[in-house]
C-alpha cells in the first residue's frame, strides 16, 4: 500500500502531527489569551474543552451535521465562560478557584450527558487535501488539513491585529493592565472581562469540537487527557501573544508526534523520554527566557498570578 | 499530554464516610447486618451483593465494556444485587471504593477489574475484611504470598491475538503489520508476540511494528501511533489499549485493515474489520457468582481460554480471503482441542536471545508466559 520512507518519515510525521494535534491546543490558548489579556484567568478551559467535545459530538450525531456540532460547542463554551465571568465579577471571588470548580463541573457534566454518545458514530468535519501534488501517501495524509486548523490560523492573525490596532483591542488591554485606568476612562471592567471570558470559552468549545469531530474523531471520556490544562499553561509560554500561541501549539503538536514517529522507524528505546519532549522543551524555553530582574514580559498587569 | 485524573462516578459521601471509618465501629458490633438499620444504607440482605470496579468508563468499546457486559449478566441473575463504580483510578481511590462497597452496600464478592488494583490496594484490604472475597482480574496470585480470600482470574486472550494474526497475515499486502500497545507488561507482550507469530504462520516474512503509548487510555497518542504505523507501511493494525475505538476508526480511516481487541468493534469499521479477540466475562462471572451462592469456594487461581469460553472471536469480516477463513477455523478448532502452543522453539527474541529451544513448547496454561519480558524476532520494538 505505502512505500518505506525510512528516516524521512520522522520529520513528515512531526509536520503531520503538528497540523493534526495542534488545533485544540491553539483554540484553547487563543481563548485563554483573550481572557487573560482582560485581566482574568480561566483555568476551567479543560472542562470547557471536554464539554465542547461532548456537546459537539452529540449535536453532530443527532443532526448529522458536524458544523452544527461546532456551533453548539462554541455556544456551550461561551455559556461556561459567561458563568465563570459572572461569578468572578462578584467581590472577593478568586478566579483561580472558580476556574478549578468550572473545570470539574465541565468534565463532570460532559461525562454525565455524554454517556449515550460514546457508542454512536458522528460525521467528521471536512478536511482539505493539500497534499494533492504528491503521490506519496504519507505526504498526502500529513497534509490533509482540517478547516478548523485554518480557522485557527485566521483567528490568531485577527486577534494579533485586533489586540494591537483596534479600539476593542485597546479597551481589552486597558482593562487587563489597570482596572483603575479603565474606570477613569469610563469603562466597566467587570463587563468587559466577563465578555472576554465568554469569548475565550467559545474558543475552547470549538477546540473540543475538533477533538471529537475530527482528530481523534470520537467522543470518549479520555478524549482530552489534560490538553486544556497544557494549553492554558502555554499562554504564559507564548507571552500572551496570539501569534506565539500558534507557534507554541505547533511545537507541542509536533513534539507529541515525535515519540510514535521515532518508534515507527525503529528507535524504540526510551520512548517515555520522547513523550516528555514537549514538556522538557517548554521548561527549557521558560528558563532560557526568564530573568531575575523583571516580571514576566507581556503579562497583563491585573492578572492575579503576576500581581 | 499528561493524563488528567478521571472522577469516580459514585457520590462522594459514602466514600467520605468510609474514609473516616465512621462505620467501622458499627460494622464491628453487628457485622454487616447492623448497617441495614442505618437510614440510606439498607440493601437487599437476603441475597448476594457483588461489586464491580472499572478503571475507565463502562462503555469504552473495550476492556471496561467487556467487564460491564459480564456484570450485566450477573445483574440478571436471581437474588443478586450488583453495585458498580467506573472511572476509579489505580490509587488509594480504589481502596475507598472497595471499603465503601463492603461497609455500605454489604458486598461480599468484589471484582476489581484493573491490573493495577492488585498490589498494594487489594492486598492491603484483604486481611482486614476476611469475610469478603476479592476476585482480581489478571493478577499474579500465589498461595505462599497472598491472602486466601483473594483470587485471580484471567483468560488466555493471547490465543485470540494469534488468530487475529492469522487473519492479518492473509489480508496484509505490505507484509508489515502494526500493534498499538499501552505498556510493556507481560500480557501485552504476549499479545504482540502472538499476533506476529499468527501472521508468520501464514508468511514467515511478515514483521510487526509496535508502538507503546505509555498509558491505557490516551486518545490523541493512540491516534498518532496509528497514523505513524500506517505511515511506516503497516496495513493491518491491532492494539492493546483500554478502548480500541480510536485505533480502529483511525486505522480504517487511513485505509488499513484492523483486528479488534477486548470487545467486538465490527460496527466501527465494517469493511476493514478482519476479526477480533474478545473477552467473554458473562460466562466467567455468572459461573463464579453461582458457585458462591451455592456455598462453593471459587479456586484462587482461575484461567481459561477459547475452549472454556473465557474468550471468543469476533465474526470474520468480508476482507478475509477464503484461504484465511479456512486456516482461521482450523487453528481455532485445534486450540479448542487443547495442547496448542503459540510460543514454541526454535524461537528467539528480537535481541537474538533464545527464548524457546528447538522442541520446547509452552502451552497457553504455562505460568512462565505470564512473566513474559521479551518481544520475539520479527517484532520491531523494545520493551523499555
Amino acid at each position: 500500500m505505502e512505500g518505506d520512507l525510512g528516516w524521512w518519515a520522522v520529520p513528515l510525521a512531526v509536520l503531520g502531527g503538528a497540523i493534526r494535534v495542534s488545533t485544540p491546543i491553539l483554540f484553547v490558548s487563543l481563548g485563554e489569551t483573550l481572557t487573560e489579556r482582560s485581566g482574568r484567568i480561566n483555568l476551567g478551559l479543560e472542562g470547557t474543552l471536554v464539554f465542547g467535545a461532548m456537546a459537539g459530538y452529540a449535536t453532530a450525531v443527532m443532526t448529522g451535521n458536524p458544523w452544527a456540532g461546532v456551533l453548539v460547542a462554541a455556544l456551550a463554551g461561551a455559556v461556561f465562560g459567561l458563568v465563570h465571568g459572572l461569578i468572578c465579577s462578584m467581590a472577593k471571588v478568586n478566579d483561580i478557584a472558580i476556574g478549578i470548580a468550572m473545570m470539574l463541573l465541565g468534565t463532570g457534566l460532559a461525562f454525565y450527558f455524554g454517556k449515550p454518545f460514546i457508542q454512536p458514530a458522528a460525521p467528521d468535519l471536512p478536511s482539505i487535501p493539500f497534499g494533492w501534488w504528491s503521490d506519496v501517501p504519507q505526504v498526502q495524509a500529513a497534509l490533509n488539513v482540517n478547516v478548523l486548523f485554518l480557522a485557527g490560523i485566521a483567528a490568531a492573525l485577527v486577534l494579533h491585529w485586533g489586540l494591537r490596532a483596534t479600539k476593542p483591542g485597546l479597551i481589552l488591554r486597558v482593562v487587563g493592565d489597570s482596572t483603575d485606568a479603565a474606570r477613569a476612562m469610563g469603562l466597566r471592567p467587570a463587563v468587559i472581562r466577563t465578555m472576554a471570558t465568554a469569548l475565550g470559552g467559545a474558543f475552547a468549545g470549538v477546540g473540543g469540537a475538533y477533538l471529537s469531530l475530527f482528530y481523534p474523531g470520537s467522543w470518549n471520556e479520555g478524549i482530552s487527557s489534560g490538553q486544556g490544562l497544557m494549553a492554558v499553561a502555554l499562554v504564559i509560554f507564548a507571552r500572551w501573544q496570539p501569534l506565539n500561541c500558534f507557534w507554541a501549539a505547533l511545537l507541542f503538536g509536533g513534539a507529541g508526534a515525535l515519540g510514535p514517529a521515532l518508534q515507527s522507524v525503529g528507535v524504540t528505546q526510551g520512548y517515555y523520554l520522547f513523550y516528555a519532549a514537549p514538556y522538557v522543551l517548554t521548561l527549557g524555553v521558560l528558563i532560557a527566557t526568564s530573568s531575575p530582574n523583571r516580571a514576566l514580559a507581556g503579562a497583563p498587569g491585573e492578572l492575579s498570578i503576576t500581581k | 499530554m499528561t493524563e488528567f485524573p478521571a472522577f469516580p462516578r459514585r457520590l462522594a459521601a459514602p466514600a467520605t464516610l468510609s474514609r473516616r471509618n465512621l462505620l467501622r465501629g458499627a460494622a464491628a458490633l453487628g457485622g454487616v447486618a447492623a448497617l441495614s438499620a442505618l437510614p440510606g444504607a439498607a440493601r437487599a440482605q437476603s441475597g448476594l451483593t457483588v461489586g464491580f470496579i472499572y478503571v475507565g468508563p463502562r462503555d469504552d468499546f473495550g476492556y471496561n465494556q467487556s467487564h460491564a457486559a459480564g456484570a450485566a449478566a450477573v445483574k440478571a441473575m436471581e437474588g443478586v444485587t450488583v453495585v458498580e463504580e467506573e472511572n476509579v483510578p489505580e490509587t488509594q481511590d480504589v481502596q475507598k471504593s472497595m471499603e465503601s462497597m463492603i461497609n455500605l452496600d454489604g458486598a461480599t464478592l468484589i471484582f476489581p477489574t484493573s491490573f493495577g488494583y492488585f498490589d498494594p490496594h487489594i492486598l492491603a484490604l484483604a486481611p482486614k475484611y476476611t469475610d469478603v472475597r476479592f476476585q482480581h482480574c489478571g493478577g499474579l496470585w500465589a498461595a505462599d504470598k497472598h491472602p486466601a480470600n483473594v483470587g485471580s482470574y484471567f483468560g488466555y486472550i493471547g490465543m485470540g491475538q494469534y488468530l487475529n494474526g492469522i487473519a492479518a497475515g492473509h489480508a496484509s499486502v505490505t507484509k508489515k503489520i502494526g500493534f498499538v500497545a499501552a505498556k510493556p507488561i507481560p500480557q501485552v507482550l504476549l499479545n504482540i508476540n502472538s499476533f506476529l507469530l499468527g501472521a508468520r504462520s501464514v508468511d514467515p516474512a511478515i514483521t510487526c511494528q509496535v508502538i507503546f503509548t505509555g498509558e491505557w487510555s490516551l486518545a490523541v497518542k493512540e491516534a498518532e501511533a496509528t497514523n505513524a504505523l500506517v505511515d511506516a507501511g503497516c496495513d493491518v493494525i491491532t492494539c492493546h489499549v483500554d478502548g480500541p475505538k480510536v485505533v480502529v476508526e483511525t486505522a480504517a480511516g487511513r485505509g488499513a485493515f484492523v483486528c479488534g481487541y477486548h470487545a467486538d468493534q465490527t460496527a466501527l469499521a465494517p469493511e476493514k474489520y478482519l476479526t477480533g479477540a474478545e473477552w467473554n466475562w458473562a460466562k466467567v462471572y455468572t459461573d463464579m457468582v453461582t458457585a458462591t451462592m451455592a456455598g462453593e469456594a471459587i479456586p484462587n487461581f482461575v484461567r481459561g481460554g477459547l475452549a472454556e469460553g473465557f474468550i471468543k472471536m469476533s465474526p470474520l469480516g468480508p476482507a478475509v480471503p477464503e484461504a484465511g477463513r479456512a486456516q482461521f477455523e482450523a487453528v481455532k478448532a485445534e486450540i479448542e482441542k487443547g495442547g496448542f502452543s503459540v510460543i514454541k522453539g526454535p524461537l528467539k527474541d528480537n535481541q537474538g536471545n533464545v527464548v524457546a529451544a528447538d522442541g520446547e513448547a509452552f502451552l497457553e496454561t504455562d505460568p512462565v508466559l505470564e512473566g513474559m519480558g521479551y518481544l520475539v524476532e520479527g517484532v520491531i520494538g523494545s520493551t523499555s
